[in-house]
């Protein structure tokens, strides 16, 4: 019986692979009809670890993001960005003159789909990157494509390890650049001398932010006077953190984490009668969309967040947006949409076509990019450097009568 | 005679289980050959190694032992962790990646082996839900604090912190290497399909040669009955502490196979959490409890499937849980059972029809 039961499944398990080769197969095979003759020998000859050349005048960029589970927010609006930009720009005329196609992968947030992601869009034909969205699975999948060679812009991978390699660039700011940022803002406007953090140890995000917020606070004289911690499993109670908060007498309560957890504080807070200044980071962005969220709560709360929805250079890609998703365009979309503005630029600048390899394309898009300046939804005059950095001013904004306030 | 017929069919069993992870190997390589393969197929073959691993540490564990425990991924968290602490912190030392990975396997399988015992010596006095539910503390508790270590080395030794990297106070030219949430990063990719495979069929001859022999009887044994194997002098604990030990140590390989794969190594809810704890779980149970061929097919199956069924989008999740339905349905209702066994009746009777048939 056992041996009955494990010789279906053997056959289970062939079929599947064998429908997974076959299947690609057929996908190679249709998109070689589609276009040209010659494009169908390149695309047979070429079919091979050292980069496929593509079929006819398209360039293919690949996006990775949660699109499912706890982060799928996140992904959503990347996949969500980047769609709105690729539509844009071919309605422009595309990329010296060649039309742009995106496909989106889900990688739930998780190191090893996300690679499994990256696979699976480079047997779609994939020439640039776009992702990945979390710090993690940019790392693995930066790994990846510098193996690869294949080109490669985070919107918001923003650990210091994501653009190690020199093919990875990013849109959004560093950790280290955000904790600094905020601990030098706090400390030159003198917003408070004790700052007690509340933060997601869990959170690779979170923790990085953090350790250098702490790290520039002691040269600002700022004291510390509570670090609490939380994680992803223990998200939804933070009386335990407000008390000590609270009982250390903090001024200003720093809190380096996504504003899902950050309206429970918020609302906790506010029960327990404590007001001190609540400053954040470009996590904090999309507070004032939350489902049920009293947004008078919030009012007085601080953020360094390089976009703001309601910013007047905005206001095009907010309306475009709303329109096409039906919800208010958050970080993450404005970054990837920063992010495929950044490749059209870097692109032009390089001259690229689509019938060149990834390889090919890598070797001529990187220079590029540190030559090039655009002016995105995140910055203005935004420029890359080597180490794939981008140079961009944070801008700290208030909440005031439900809406952002640009601070100096 | 009949002895020796029993032995025989064992024999054939274990070739036939061997066999199989050699077909898989060698149809890849067809397909490599062929020019068949695609890159997602490719970037899976270490996950499914990885995979089949703790799906027959486990089984060791649910199938042979008999002891349900949920907290599989903890053990290979650890594995994971100490393995590629191992591989980054001698990376000035021994210089060759290669050399470092396969010590680092044994480092892992090693450390996992100890905590292994370690929880396995209260744990073990446990029984049923009990030892299901502080098995899944334990592995709760190891993600946990691995998301709160800071360990790094410089030229006087190892500084471990578990408040952040500027308390560790390292020299110039220290370097951190588990940075609390952020973990590992930067690990070389040593993990190959090849060297997978190799694993597989070591954690086989391991595993098979163990249940079938005095100490695999022995742990049979207490499985089925607990006070009938103490009476006749089996020593219980050492047994039980035996077997947990080794599918801790194996899920410790799996753990650093899986760490030398990726680049970024970060303990989340989603790769050492209790999810994956059942996840290997479902792979045991789908498979067969006690079969360890038919809970390395499952594993092969369930990280595959998935993956193949990206271009359904979200349906793919759906498509997922009813395979698991079914699988479930087709192993353990009675009526599936009852039609598997009328199958393998009629196939039986045909042989003999026809050896008769030769006979005469």
């Amino acid at each position: 019986m056992k041996r009955v039961l494990s010789l279906g499944l053997a056959a289970v398990m062939t079929a599947s692979l064998a429908a997974c080769g076959s299947g690609s197969a057929d996908t190679s095979g249709n998109a070689a009809d589609t276009e040209s003759t010659a494009a169908e020998a390149a695309g047979t000859t070429a079919e091979g670890s050292e980069g496929t050349a593509s079929e006819g005048g398209t360039f293919k960029i690949g996006v990775i993001g949660p699109l499912t589970g706890d982060n799928a927010a996140y992904g959503l609006a990347v996949q969500n960005g980047a769609e709105l930009a690729a539509k844009e720009i071919n309605e422009a005329g595309g990329i010296n003159g060649y039309t742009v196609e995106t496909q989106s992968q889900d990688d739930e947030a998780d190191a090893e789909k996300s690679v499994n992601a990256y696979n699976t869009l480079k047997d779609w034909g994939m020439q640039m990157l776009v992702g990945a969205t979390t710090s993690g699975a940019t790392i693995a999948v930066a790994a990846e494509s510098y193996n690869d060679n294949m080109f490669q812009i985070t919107p918001s991978g923003s650990a210091v390890e994501c653009v190690e390699n020199p093919n990875v660039f990013r849109v959004c700011f560093s950790d280290p650049d955000q904790g600094t940022a905020s601990a030098q803002y706090i400390g030159e406007h003198q917003l408070a001398t004790k700052v007690a953090i509340i933060y997601d140890s869990s959170s690779v995000y979170s923790d990085g932010i953090r350790e250098n917020f702490v790290a520039e606070a002691a040269n600002q004289g700022i004291e510390i006077v509570a670090s609490e911690a939380f994680t992803a499993d223990s998200k939804t109670d933070f009386s335990v953190q407000l008390d000590k908060a609270k009982e250390a007498g903090a001024e200003l309560v720093f809190l380096p984490i996504y504003y899902q957890e950050a309206s429970i504080i918020l609302k906790q807070a506010s029960d327990k009668d404590f007001h001190p200044i609540f400053f954040g980071c470009d996590g904090m962005d999309g507070i004032l969309t939350v489902d049920n969220f009293d947004v008078s709560l919030a009012e007085g709360l601080m953020l360094l967040t390089p976009f703001s929805a309601d910013a007047a250079d905005a206001q095009d890609f907010t309306a475009a947006y709303t329109e096409a998703y039906g919800e208010v365009p958050n970080q993450f979309a404005a970054d990837a949409y920063d992010a495929m503005y950044a490749i059209k630029a870097a692109a032009e600048q390089s001259g690229i076509t689509p019938d060149m390899s990834w390889s090919d394309i890598c070797d001529a898009m990187v220079p590029a990019m540190t030559e090039i300046s655009i002016d995105g939804l995140t910055g203005t005059g935004m420029t890359w450097n080597e180490n794939g950095e981008p140079n961009k001013e944070p801008k700290a904004v208030k909440i005031v009568n439900g809406a952002y306030e640009m601070q100096e | 005679m009949k002895m020796s017929g029993k032995k025989s069919n064992l024999m054939v069993q274990n070739a036939v289980t061997y066999g199989l992870v050699i077909v898989f190997w060698a149809f890849i390589q067809i397909l490599n050959l062929t020019g068949n393969m695609t890159s997602l197929l490719n970037g899976l073959l270490v996950p499914i190694c990885t995979y089949v691993i703790l799906a027959i540490s486990l089984n060791l564990t649910v199938g042979i032992l008999g002891e349900l425990s949920l907290g599989h991924a903890g053990f290979m968290c650890v594995g994971a962790f100490s393995g590629a602490f191992f591989t980054n912190a001698m990376a000035g030392i021994i210089p060759s990646v290669g050399v470092r990975f396969a010590l680092a396997l044994v480092v892992g399988a090693i450390v996992a082996a100890v905590f292994g015992i370690l929880i396995g010596i209260p744990v073990l006095r446990l029984k049923g839900d009990y030892l299901a539910i502080v098995t899944l503390a334990f592995g709760e508790i190891i993600k946990n604090l691995i998301n709160v270590f800071y360990v790094g080395i410089d030229s006087r030794g190892i500084h471990f912190s578990m408040k952040d990297t500027t308390s560790l106070n390292l020299e110039e030219g220290g370097e951190v290497i588990i940075k609390g949430a952020q973990g590992i990063t930067g690990t070389p990719k040593a993990s190959t399909f090849l060297i997978g495979i190799l694993l597989i069929l070591l954690t086989l001859f391991i595993v098979l040669n163990l249940i079938n022999s005095r100490t695999g009887r022995a742990i049979m044994a207490i499985r089925d009955n607990r006070i009938a194997a103490e009476s006749v002098g089996i020593n219980i604990t050492k047994y039980k502490l035996l077997a947990f030990a080794v599918s801790a140590s194996m899920a410790g390989v799996a753990g650093v196979l899986y760490a030398h794969n990726l680049s970024s190594l970060a303990a989340t809810t989603k790769n050492f959490g209790y999810n994956m704890s059942i996840t290997i779980l479902v792979f045991v149970v789908l498979g067969g409890i006690g079969n360890i061929r038919g809970s390395m097919i499952a594993a092969v199956v369930l990280t595959a499937l998935p993956e193949l069924l990206r271009g359904l989008n979200n349906y793919r999740m759906l498509i997922y849980a009813i395979v698991l339905i079914v699988m479930m349905l087709f192993n353990s209702a009675p009526k599936s059972l009852e039609m598997r066994a009328r199958v393998k009746e009629y196939f039986k009777n045909r042989r003999n029809n026809t050896v008769r048939k030769e006979a005469a």
